[in-house]
């Protein structure tokens, strides 16, 4: 600390610590000017879209939800709305808020470590990478009627017709669901003699492992109906996942 | 009286009224560098001492305060725009085409605020990411993740409710989009599973308070603008302010115990 050189004042600084002004504010500040001038060069070169007067009787095709919620709008492939557009964000949402909850590995606390929490790593960047993945499909592959295009192909109108979709067998898809959650819950009870189990707890263990599989189920859904042309696993007169 | 004298006493008058304003000296001391953090209401969000890797680019991102930058920024092109802009049906996209070709500076204007708004949603994620990365939200900043997860939630919220503003085609079918999937919700949208239950049809459902009536038309177009202008930005400042008291009574930025 220079201060400490050139200065006759006694100089309390515990630990590590270093005065805010300048050491921080000087950042902060450097930050706010160089944010301001990107923003007012991207704006005086880029314009902001715009399309034409809003018209209620033609709509857009595709008509296409603000960006970052694009992933959920591509989820309405595979899923109904209340689930694509209420349940799953709302279950991301509790899980987020959860999360400090959950997780109570005392390591990795203030500092960046890969090696001391792969677990929690893993499952939060395997989440973010899926929703920003649905983003770029939903705002960059989507065209006319939520046809998929690559980015190499042109925007057209006339695209083979889609596989007919088909329902599980109710009883097939209630098995499948409770079986997948059944294995699920199971089966890290078998990796590394149940470590999991044993760091998180009963509670904790069910909750975080409800929402992963609700995670990875939701992607598995996606590939049925990918690979398989599966519209509903659990098809009923009330509701269809 | 001498020159020297009058110069004096100038620099006297000159210390007498920044000491009413700037309640420490111009020289470089400690104790001057701790009072320009304590005795000004808007560094005072800082402590006057900080540990020093708080203090890196590499470990902070920098993200949080530029979000909150953002914000700001928000805030300022936000209230210009509104000198120049009418929530009405028959005149928010005349408005729009003046911004972008009579109003002096109006495209600068309307540009970046649009760009900052993405700009935001950018960097509160990747705040996210950083403070998920370096375990922040742990003992004992469980709390304050809490808040950020609503505050994320708010920034979102106030992009999509920015959406429908211009009333061009994009943002009235982005909001039919989104406004699709609110009647679908579980027991409170009339297209939604159980809604029947509840006695809930087009006309009392989630969506129907959302934008005023049964179709996206003028009440919605207001609903969106007071939400956008005026209610969420209230209660984003309100998350705010818990979000960065916390983080002073939660220990300060977060770093190796």
């Amino acid at each position: 600390m220079e201060i400490r050189q050139h200065e006759k004042e006694p100089v309390e600084l515990k630990d590590d610590r270093v005065f805010t002004w300048p050491n921080l504010v000087v950042k902060e500040f450097l930050a706010a000017i160089l944010v301001t001038i990107g923003l007012l060069f991207y704006s005086f070169y880029v314009d902001a879209p715009l399309s034409e007067l809003s018209d209620p009787a033609h709509a857009e095709n595709p008509a296409k939800a603000p960006w970052y919620f694009a992933g959920l709008q591509e989820q309405l492939v595979y899923f109904d709305p209340w689930y694509a557009g209420v349940v799953l964000p709302s279950i991301i949402v509790v899980g987020l808020i959860l999360l400090p909850f959950l997780d109570n590995n005392p390591k990795g606390n203030g500092y960046f470590t890969f090696r001391e929490r792969k677990f929690a790593i893993v499952v939060f960047i395997s989440g973010y990478v899926f929703w920003y993945l649905l983003i770029y499909v939903g705002t960059a592959l989507r065209g006319p009627f939520w046809t998929f295009f690559w980015p190499w192909q042109e925007w057209t109108h006339s695209f083979p017709t889609p596989a007919p979709l088909h329902n599980l067998p109710l009883p097939l898809g209630i098995a499948l669901s409770i079986g997948f959650y059944t294995v699920g819950l199971v089966f890290p009870l078998f990796i590394k003699k149940g470590i999991l189990f044993r760091n998180l707890g009963i509670i904790r263990y069910a909750i975080t492992m409800g929402l992963l599989l609700t995670m990875i189920g939701t992607a598995g859904k996606m590939i049925l109906r990918l690979v398989f042309n599966i519209k509903y696993v659990i098809a009923t007169p009330w509701i269809n996942i | 009286m001498e020159i020297p004298d009058l110069k004096k006493k100038l620099m006297d008058s000159v210390n007498e009224i920044w000491k009413t304003v700037f309640r420490h000296g111009f020289k470089d001391t400690p104790r001057n560098r701790a009072l320009i953090i304590i005795s000004n209401v808007w560094l005072h969000l800082h402590p006057a001492q900080v540990r020093e890797h708080g203090t890196k680019i590499r470990f902070t991102w920098c993200m949080g305060g530029i979000t909150f930058f953002v914000f700001l920024f928000e805030l300022v092109t936000g209230i210009l725009l509104m000198f120049y802009y009418t929530p009405d049906v028959n005149k928010a996209y005349a408005d729009m085409a003046d911004l972008m070709f009579v109003v002096p500076y109006g495209r600068l204007l309307r540009n970046s605020h649009r760009w900052a708004a993405h700009a935001m949603v950018i960097t509160v994620s990747v705040h996210m990411l950083r403070v998920f990365l370096s375990g922040s939200y742990k003992v004992p900043r469980q709390f304050n993740w809490v808040v950020g997860v609503l505050l994320l939630l708010i920034t979102f919220l106030l992009s999509f409710t920015g959406y429908l503003l211009p009333w061009d085609q994009l943002g009235y079918w982005a909001i039919t989009v989104g406004m699709n999937m609110g009647r679908a919700t579980p027991f409170l949208g009339y297209e939604g599973p159980f809604s029947h239950l509840l006695g809930v049809t087009i006309n009392n459902d989630v969506r129907f308070a959302l934008i005023g009536g049964t179709t996206i038309g003028a009440p919605a177009l207001l609903r969106a603008y007071v939400w956008h202008c005026i209610a969420i930005p209230l209660i984003a400042a309100a998350l705010m302010m818990v979000h960065f008291w916390r983080i002073r009574k939660d220990g300060g930025i977060s770093g190796r115990l």
